[in-house]
C-alpha cells in the first residue's frame, strides 16, 4: 500500500500513529475495566476529555491542510466544525423523543417553550443515525464548496480571504443566535440522552465515542497524508508559494483550492459531530470568530505544514487552556494571544520546527 | 415570450443541454505556417501605452529574438500571449483557430504555450525533480494528479531533462538552493517537461556565466524546427550566437525586423539605442 510507503518516511507520523493506537486500546481498558481503586484507572472525565482533544486534533489536521499546506489561512473553520457538530446534535435531540421535560414525543423542549405547533422542515430526517451522518458530511462539505466556488474563481486571495472566511463564520454566529432559526437560539442544543440507543451516560458509550474520535483521528490523518504526498500535494504547496506559477503550467488554481478546501471541511465537520456527544451541547458559540482564531494558533504553535505538528498543537494549546481557565480564568485571552505572538516571532515553525532542526544538525 | 421560447430549448429532447457540452478548444492549425498572431495590440497602464498598436507573427518552427531597451514592452507582450494581461484592444491568435484573448492561463498552456519568467520563478521548497514533475504535460485536472504516478516512460523522460539542463547532480536538491543560473535551467527544463508547441523565453541567459549562455544558445537552437520558440535578450552576444531573425521593440510597437547585420545597421535602431 502507497500510504504505508508514506508512512515509513514520516518519523512524527509514525509516533503519532503509535500513540494514538495504544491511546484507544489502553484509556477504554483502563475505565472499563480497571477497578477505580486502583491506581491505573482513568475516570470517565478524563476519558472523555482526552475525546475531546482528539476531535480538536482532527480540526487542526483540516486547518493544517489548507493553512499548512495550501497556504489559505482560513479564519472560519470553527463554522464548519459546529455546522457538523448541530447535525449531531439534532439527532441527539429527536432522540430524547418524550423524555424530554414537556415530553412532547416530536419536538424538542426549546420548541415547545417556543409554542412552536410543527417541527421545521429542516428537522425532519434527523431521526435517522445515516442521515444526520449524512448531513454532518454535506452540510459543511456543501458551504465550503459553495463559498470556494465565489472565492477561489475571482481569485480572492491572502489577508481578503481571510476577512471573508471570518465573516462566514460571524454571519453564522448571528444567524444561530436567533430563536427564529430553529437550532435553540443561544442556549443551542443539549440535554442529550442517548446516541443509536446506548445512554450517553454510560462509561461504555464514552469509551465507545472515545474510540471512535480516534479512529476518526487516525483516517483524517491517513488521508491527509495521502494527499499531501501526491502529487496534487506537492501542487498545494506550489500554489502556496507561487500561485501564478502553477496557472502557467497548465492547472486550474481555483479547482485545486476547492476540493481541498471542501475535503477540509468535512474533516472539520466530523471533528464537531464527534465533540458534541462527548461535551453534551453545541451552541452558538462555536462560531465565534475567536474559536477559529484558537485553531489557527494550534497549528501554528505545533507547526505549520507538518501533520503531527498540528495535532501536538491542539494537544498542547488545549491541555494549557484546560490547565489555565481553572488557575487563571482571566489570563487565558492573554496567554493566547501572547502566544501567537512569541510564535510567530521566534518559532515560525512551530514546536516541530525545533526538532526537526535539531534532527538536521545531528 | 422569450421565457416561454427559452422554456422551450429546455425541453428539447434530441439535443443536450449547451451547459452539459464540454468547451472543446479547436486543435492547432498551422495551414499559413504561421503559429502567432498578434495584431494591433494595445495596452495601457493607468495612461501610460507599455503596448501600443504592436503587429507581430511568428512561424511555425522560427527561432525569434526580441531585443529593446528597458520598458519596451517585451514582457507585457508575453504577459498577453499567455493570459496574465488583457489587452485593451487588438488580436491575439495560436495558429489559425485558437483565439487566446478568450482563454485564461491554464487554458492557454494546456493549448500549448510554455513561458519562462524574467526573474526565474521556481517552486523553491520544492526539489528539482518535484518541479519538472509538477510541470510534465498530461491531465492535469484535480483527480487524476491526486493518483498521478510517475511511470517508466515519465521517469526516463524526466532524467532525459535533468541531463538536458545539466542539474542531474541536483536532482534531489531543493530548488531554493540553486544558483541563479540554475535556477535558470530549470525553469528551461520545466518549459521542456510542458513540452509546448511555443516557448516563451524572457531574457534565459541573465545571471549565467559565459559557458553556460553558450549551451543556452544550444539548446534553444536545437529546439527551434520541432518548436517555436521567441526569446527576448538584452546580452547582444547571445541574440547573434542564436539568432535568424530579430525583431526590435521600442516604446511597445515594433522599430525593425531582420536579420541580426540588418539590425545593427539600421539608423533608427541605433538612435534608440545610442539615445539613451
Ligand atoms: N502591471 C503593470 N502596471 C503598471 N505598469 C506596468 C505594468 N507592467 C509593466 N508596466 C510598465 O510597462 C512598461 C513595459 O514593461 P515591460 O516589463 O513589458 O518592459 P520590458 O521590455 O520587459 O523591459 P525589461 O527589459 O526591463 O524587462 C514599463 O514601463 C513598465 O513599468
Ligand atoms: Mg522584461
Amino acid at each position: 500500500m502507497i500510504i504505508l510507503r508514506y508512512l515509513k518516511k514520516d518519523t512524527g507520523g509514525m509516533i503519532t500513529l503509535s500513540l494514538l493506537a495504544l491511546i484507544t486500546v489502553i484509556v477504554p481498558i483502563c475505565n472499563l475495566l480497571v477497578p477505580e481503586t486502583s491506581g491505573l484507572h482513568v475516570s470517565t472525565f478524563t476519558m472523555t476529555l482526552l475525546g475531546k482533544y482528539l476531535c480538536y486534533g482532527l480540526l487542526a489536521i483540516a486547518v493544517d491542510l489548507v493553512w499548512g499546506y495550501l497556504g489559505i489561512l482560513s479564519l472560519g473553520h470553527g463554522a464548519f466544525f459546529a455546522l457538523g457538530g448541530y447535525a449531531m446534535g439534532m439527532y441527539l435531540m429527536r432522540q430524547i423523543g418524550s423524555r424530554g421535560v414537556y415530553g412532547n414525543p416530536l419536538l424538542p423542549d426549546f420548541m415547545v417553550f417556543l409554542n412552536w405547533q410543527h417541527l421545521p422542515w429542516f428537522w425532519h430526517g434527523f431521526q435517522w443515525f445515516w442521515f444526520a451522518m449524512l448531513m454532518v458530511i454535506l452540510v459543511p462539505g456543501l458551504l465550503a464548496a459553495i463559498f470556494g466556488w465565489f472565492a477561489f474563481r475571482s481569485r480572492v486571495t491572502g489577508v481578503y480571504l481571510s476577512i471573508m472566511t471570518q465573516a462566514l463564520t460571524y454571519a453564522l454566529l448571528l444567524a444561530f443566535y436567533r430563536n427564529e432559526m430553529g437550532f435553540g437560539g443561544n442556549n443551542g442544543l443539549t440535554d442529550f440522552k442517548d446516541i443509536l440507543g446506548f445512554s450517553l451516560q454510560t462509561d461504555a458509550t464514552r469509551a465507545g465515542l472515545f474510540i471512535a474520535s480516534a479512529l476518526a483521528l487516525g483516517f483524517g490523518y491517513l488521508s491527509c497524508l495521502y494527499i499531501t504526498r501526491s502529487r496534487l500535494g506537492k501542487l498545494c504547496t506550489a500554489i502556496r508559494d507561487q500561485e501564478d506559477r502553477v496557472r502557467f503550467i497548465g492547472y486550474r488554481v481555483e479547482n485545486i483550492k476547492l476540493w481541498i478546501f471542501t475535503f477540509s471541511a468535512i474533516l472539520a465537520g466530523i471533528a464537531g459531530a464527534l465533540y458534541v456527544p462527548q461535551v453534551g451541547i453545541i451552541n452558538p458559540n462555536e462560531f465565534s470568530p475567536l474559536a477559529s482564531i484558537e485553531m489557527v494558533v494550534w497549528v501554528a504553535v505545533g507547526g505549520r505544514a507538518t501533520l503531527y505538528g498540528a495535532v501536538a498543537g491542539a494537544l498542547l494549546v488545549n491541555y494549557a487552556k484546560s490547565y489555565l481557565t481553572v488557575a487563571m480564568p482571566d489570563a487565558w485571552l492573554f496567554a493566547l494571544g501572547s502566544l501567537f505572538v512569541l510564535v510567530t516571532l521566534l518559532l515560525p515553525r512551530g514546536i516541530t520546527g525545533l526538532l526537526r532542526k535539531k534532527e538536521a544538525s545531528r | 415570450m422569450s421565457v416561454l421560447e427559452s422554456m422551450r430549448g429546455f425541453m428539447r429532447r434530441d439535443q443536450v443541454f449547451d451547459f452539459l457540452v464540454p468547451v472543446v478548444p479547436p486543435d492547432l492549425d498551422l495551414t499559413h505556417g504561421v503559429i502567432l498572431y498578434l495584431e494591433n495590440l494595445n495596452v495601457s497602464f493607468d495612461g501610460f501605452k507599455a503596448i501600443n498598436d504592436l503587429n507581430l507573427y511568428i512561424d511555425d518552427g522560427e527561432l525569434r529574438c526580441i531585443i529593446g531597451p528597458n520598458g519596451a514592452g517585451k514582457t507585457t507582450m508575453m504577459d498577453i500571449i499567455t493570459g496574465k494581461t488583457r489587452p485593451d484592444s487588438g488580436s491575439a491568435w495560436f495558429g489559425q483557430e485558437i483565439n487566446l484573448l478568450a482563454m485564461d492561463e491554464p487554458e492557454i498552456a494546456a493549448a500549448g504555450i510554455g513561458r519562462k519568467f524574467q526573474k526565474p520563478t521556481v517552486f523553491e521548497h520544492h526539489r528539482v525533480i518535484d518541479n519538472l514533475e509538477l510541470a510534465m504535460a498530461g491531465d492535469k485536472r484535480v483527480w487524476p494528479t491526486l493518483g498521478a504516478r510517475l511511470n517508466s516512460e515519465e521517469r526516463d523522460r524526466l532524467a532525459e531533462v535533468l541531463q538536458i539542463i545539466g542539474l542531474g547532480d541536483q536532482a534531489k536538491h531543493l530548488a531554493g538552493s540553486l544558483s541563479h543560473g540554475q535556477k535558470q535551467w530549470l525553469e528551461i527544463g520545466m518549459l521542456l517537461m510542458q513540452n509546448p508547441r511555443l516557448l516563451l523565453v524572457d531574457e534565459p541567459a541573465a545571471g549565467m556565466t559565459h559557458q553556460e549562455m553558450d549551451r543556452t544558445a544550444e539548446l534553444l537552437t536545437s529546439l527551434a524546427g520541432d518548436h517555436s520558440v521567441v526569446v527576448v535578450e538584452h546580452d547582444m552576444d547571445f541574440v547573434r550566437s542564436i539568432a535568424g531573425k530579430v525583431t526590435v521593440l521600442h516604446q511597445g510597437s515594433v522599430l525593425a525586423e531582420g536579420t541580426m547585420d540588418e539590425i545593427q545597421n539600421n539608423q533608427q535602431v541605433i538612435e534608440v539605442y545610442l539615445g539613451e
